[in-house]
């Protein structure tokens, strides 16, 4: 018997939505001629994933997705378009000369590579929605575990990438 | 809620920031459009980790690879800035002194 708690009308709903929202987003930040709109679609684009990490019930990585990117990474290409001084308002000159018509047919084929393979592999595969969301807790414990190898790796990593960008931005 | 949703639109993501890598010019877009492509396997991740039993692996991952990709800008707008500041542009089609 079909239920209605089986199908999870209001999760779908959301789902449908927000996915829209960023492919449209998407779509805008590869087509548009306005540097600065490119980067405003592409806040779009992470905060319905934040939204999705939600629908996923992994809270934390939500939350960090929005405090990294729109927060840190945003600024952080908004401060690239300024200083490269890209034209504020249309730029013709934002394209490859015939990209699109290479890159659109590479990505057509991709997606239905993809897109065959995945809905064959999974076909009507559900996330089993009883599943109780995992709490920041939990996530910690894993990281400070199993995975404190590549946490402390990743520190490195960091580290370095700060030392190196400061190293090759500044002057002189 | 079926696993495809979610993947589906990992994989509309991917496309599109393929074709932004190959049809942009401006190195800054370029850069956004390798954003679009990590975004996109985060929601896979985190679709998979939901998938097989919320063990939080998927999680951890996605955590990883959100610092991996804030370093990569880091270092990415630094390296633009210093050509930018010694070319005078940031088409990518200008730099070509590494071409056989």
């Amino acid at each position: 018997m079909l239920l209605a708690s089986d199908i999870q009308i209001a999760q779908n709903i959301g789902f449908g939505i927000i996915a829209a929202i960023m492919i449209l987003g998407a779509l805008n930040v590869v087509r548009s001629s306005n540097v600065v709109h490119a980067a405003l679609s592409l806040v779009a684009v992470m905060a319905g994933a934040a939204a999705q990490y939600l629908l996923l019930a992994a809270e934390f990585v939500a939350v960090t997705q929005v405090l990294v990117y729109i927060g840190a990474v945003m600024v952080l290409f908004l401060f690239g378009v300024m200083l490269t001084r890209a034209k504020l308002g249309k730029d013709v000159d934002l394209n490859n000369k015939g990209g699109a018509a290479i890159g659109a047919p590479v990505a057509l084929l991709l997606f239905g590579v993809m897109a065959y393979v995945l809905v064959k592999g999974f076909e009507d595969t559900k996330l089993d929605p009883d599943l109780l969301p995992s709490t920041t807790a939990d996530l910690s414990d894993k990281i400070f575990s199993v995975y404190a190898l590549p946490f402390w790796a990743l520190s490195f990593v960091l580290l370095a990438a700060v030392i190196g960008a400061i190293v090759l931005a500044r002057k002189d | 809620m079926l696993i495809n949703n979610f993947l589906l639109l990992g994989a509309v993501l991917f496309c599109i920031g393929v074709y932004g890598v190959i049809a942009r010019k401006n190195a800054v877009l370029v850069l956004m459009s390798i954003e679009l492509i990590l975004n996109s396997v985060n929601i896979n991740l985190l679709a998979f980790d939901r998938l097989w039993g919320g063990q939080q692996d998927g999680q951890v991952f996605a955590l990883y690879i959100i610092a991996v990709a804030a370093a990569e800008v880091g270092v990415g707008l630094a390296m633009v800035l210093l050509i930018f500041r010694n070319r005078k542009t940031i088409s990518l089609d200008d730099l070509s002194e590494m071409k056989g």
